[in-house]
């Protein structure tokens, strides 16, 4: 959080009201065992839309977010993905999955293959595309997440933040319709947070529709069209970054952001 | 860049440490000779150990007798029976190595097993080196097992037919660990694959698999497949007696190489089997080209280690009479005249076997070393 990004002002919004929402989740509950993790959440999600999901430790953000491309089913209520609904259809998952990226807290690069084989894996046997092409468009996405020099390398030779872009680009090379990212600075060091949200920063500006579970209120207010705040499996609140974060209305969210804030 | 300050004069060149610090005298003060304590044990111990090795050397080659006399077909042992066993009596396997390395096989014929080892050891280097580890590989194993199989039985291209209960020796001993390993190694991976399936059946039914083949020992399972398993056949129906225990050696096998690739598995982080899944992989592409991979070379070394302990295990068929590599050693001393020279036979036997595991042993270090290269800085 030290390395809130200076990107000065907002970056354009692309929501697009007049497409279908890319995400709706319907009244969607969740229980581990006994543990009810996910209470009643509705969410709607334009095309194009960027929201950053925040609450504490333990409310359920990454839980939702990995309920949305079935990592997590879900017990009660809807969810539809580009239209699709989540169920236990194989085919329909199949297809959701292609179209939803995905970028972890701690990367989950797969460390047997170099960078260039981590990003043209699912293009080559999910995406039939041929291997001189995926190749191509892997070092496209390298080159825009700056790190085209380390293609050959094998991931425990990076540092952690040129990991986590290299997952970002390998995401990217399935050319996603929906990037889901779940804490994706909260494993970096400090001096490293920032080149990943740059990296963010400019996948933003180019219209793609985001869900990412974050505490960087500065990338939130860069790039956000809306916070959501959970807190124990319920969103609680939701609005613009400047609503939410200046006008807090629940207690709830007033305790968090006073927490968050001290933690600075 | 930094502020950290190292205290080193500019243009000091880095010195090495005092010979006395660093060499093979300072190792030895180190580590053999540090106190009197030290030193006491270092001097027991190196007694003793030379006394053995001289021991061995008188044993095994200056006192050694390396052959004797045949008359009318009956070996002379005299000299050797005289040493009272101050000496090894290495004409017994000067004598009766073609019968330990072959068995009862014809005399004459005896090429043809040779050359079956020949190619089951060529087939063990060219398996072992990577460039071949791709489709060639299938060509290449079932076209030798083929010629083995052509050898060893005979009957076409000119060559007699030898019928399999006259096989014996080392031949047997590579045919049952070769096929052993290579069958039980897939369904080993199936099985361990199996007992992490969602669907209960397959688990059940993989977890019961395992379960009775571990609870049982190989001896009785080899006892149930030559005695037991006929009875279960139709009348006349007869599977050959080295098929049914070479199919004893592959579910034993088979269900303790599963519980090794299971331990890779769950060694696994959960993040990789996110991954693959949150990029749309599907089963047998996440299973194939990232589960399987990391996980069979997190445990190589008691992968290897299962595989050298089915190698000595095979002898074990013994007790079927089956004629393996041991069951012809311990048979060409039966003979009145070669009999009490058991030691020469054992280690002759012993070293074969040691030769193949201490291969597969040292190659595994290598492989070891070369596939987890990646995880290096
Ligand atoms: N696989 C699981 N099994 C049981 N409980 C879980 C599992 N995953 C998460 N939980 C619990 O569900 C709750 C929500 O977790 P999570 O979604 O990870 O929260 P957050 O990401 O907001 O920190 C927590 O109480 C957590 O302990
Ligand atoms: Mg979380």
């Amino acid at each position: 959080m030290s390395a809130a990004i200076e990107t000065p002002g907002f970056i354009a919004s692309a929501v697009r009201t007049d497409a279908p929402p890319a995400i709706v989740l319907d009244k969607v509950n969740k229980w581990f065992g006994a543990l009810h993790v996910l209470r009643d959440v509705d969410l709607q999600v334009a095309a194009g839309e960027r929201v950053v999901v925040c609450g504490p430790s333990g409310s359920g953000k990454s839980t939702m977010i990995r309920c949305i491309n079935r990592l997590e089913t879900h017990q009660e209520g809807h969810i539809l993905v580009d239209g699709i609904e989540l169920s236990d259809d194989v085919r329909a998952l199949g297809a959701i999955r292609r179209e939803v990226g995905m970028v972890f807290q701690s990367f989950n690069l797969f460390p047997h293959l170099s960078v260039l084989e981590n990003c043209t894996l699912a293009p080559i046997w999910v995406r039939k595309m041929p291997k001189k092409d995926a190749e191509e468009l892997a070092m496209e996405y390298l080159t825009r997440v700056k790190i085209p020099e380390q293609a050959k390398k094998y991931p425990g030779q990076l540092s952690g933040g040129q990991q986590q872009r290299v997952a970002i680009a390998r995401a990217l090379c399935m050319k996603p319709k929906i990037m889901l990212f779940d804490e994706p600075t909260s494993a970096l060091d400090p001096e490293m947070i920032k080149e990943v949200l740059d990296t963010m920063v400019m996948l933003a500006g180019t219209g793609m529709t985001m869900i990412v579970v974050t505490h960087e209120m500065g990338f939130a207010r860069t790039v956000a069209d809306r916070v959501v705040f959970m807190d124990r499996g319920e969103v609680v609140e939701v609005g613009t970054p400047t609503q939410v974060f200046n006008d807090p209305k629940t207690d709830r969210l007033k305790l968090f952001l006073s927490q968050i804030l001290r933690g600075h | 860049m930094s502020d950290i300050t190292v205290n080193t004069p500019i243009g000091s060149e880095p010195r090495s440490a005092p010979i006395t610090a660093v060499g093979p005298i300072a190792w030895l003060r180190a580590n053999l000779f540090s106190g009197w304590l030290s030193t006491a044990v270092t001097l027991v111990i190196g007694y003793v150990l030379v006394r053995a090795v001289m021991g061995f050397v008188d044993w095994a080659f200056v006192n050694a007798i390396w052959s004797v006399p045949v008359t009318n077909g009956v070996a002379q042992t005299q000299a050797c029976r005289e040493l009272h066993g101050s000496g090894a009596c290495w004409a017994v396997v000067t004598e009766k190595h073609r019968f330990m390395l072959f068995g009862t096989y014809p005399y004459e014929q005896h090429w043809r097993p040779a050359l079956v080892c020949i190619l089951f050891v060529a087939l063990y280097i060219v398996s072992s080196l990577r460039r071949f580890w791709n489709w060639r590989l299938i060509p290449i194993w079932t076209v030798t097992l083929t010629a083995i199989g052509v050898l060893m039985w005979g009957g076409i291209f000119g060559l007699p037919y030898v019928p399999q209960e006259r096989w014996g020796g080392l031949p047997i001993t590579l045919i049952l660990a070769t096929f052993g390993l290579a069958f039980a190694f897939p369904l080993s991976v199936l099985v361990a694959l199996g007992r992490r399936s969602s669907l209960p059946a397959i688990k059940v039914l993989c977890v019961l698999y395992v379960e009775l083949i571990r609870g049982v020992p190989l001896i009785s399972l080899l006892f149930m497949a030559s005695v037991m398993f006929p009875l279960f056949l139709p009348e006349g129906m007869n599977i050959d007696k080295l098929l049914r225990a070479q199919i004893a050696i592959i579910l034993f096998a088979g269900a303790y190489l599963a519980e090794v690739v299971r331990a890779g598995l769950q060694a696994l982080p959960k993040g990789q089997y996110e991954a693959a899944d949150a990029m749309g992989l599907s089963y047998w592409q996440k299973t194939g080209f990232i589960i399987l991979p990391q996980a069979l070379r997190l445990v190589i070394p008691p992968l290897v280690n299962t595989f050298i302990g089915f190698f000595k295990d095979t002898s074990l068929v013994l007790i079927i009479g089956i004629f393996d590599l041991l069951t012809a050693g311990k048979t060409a001393i039966v003979e009145p005249s070669w009999q009490g020279f058991g030691v020469e036979v054992y280690v002759f036997v012993g070293l074969i076997y040691l030769v193949f595991c201490f291969a597969m042993s040292k190659y595994s270090q290598g492989l070891e070393a070369e596939l987890n290269r990646h995880r290096r800085r």
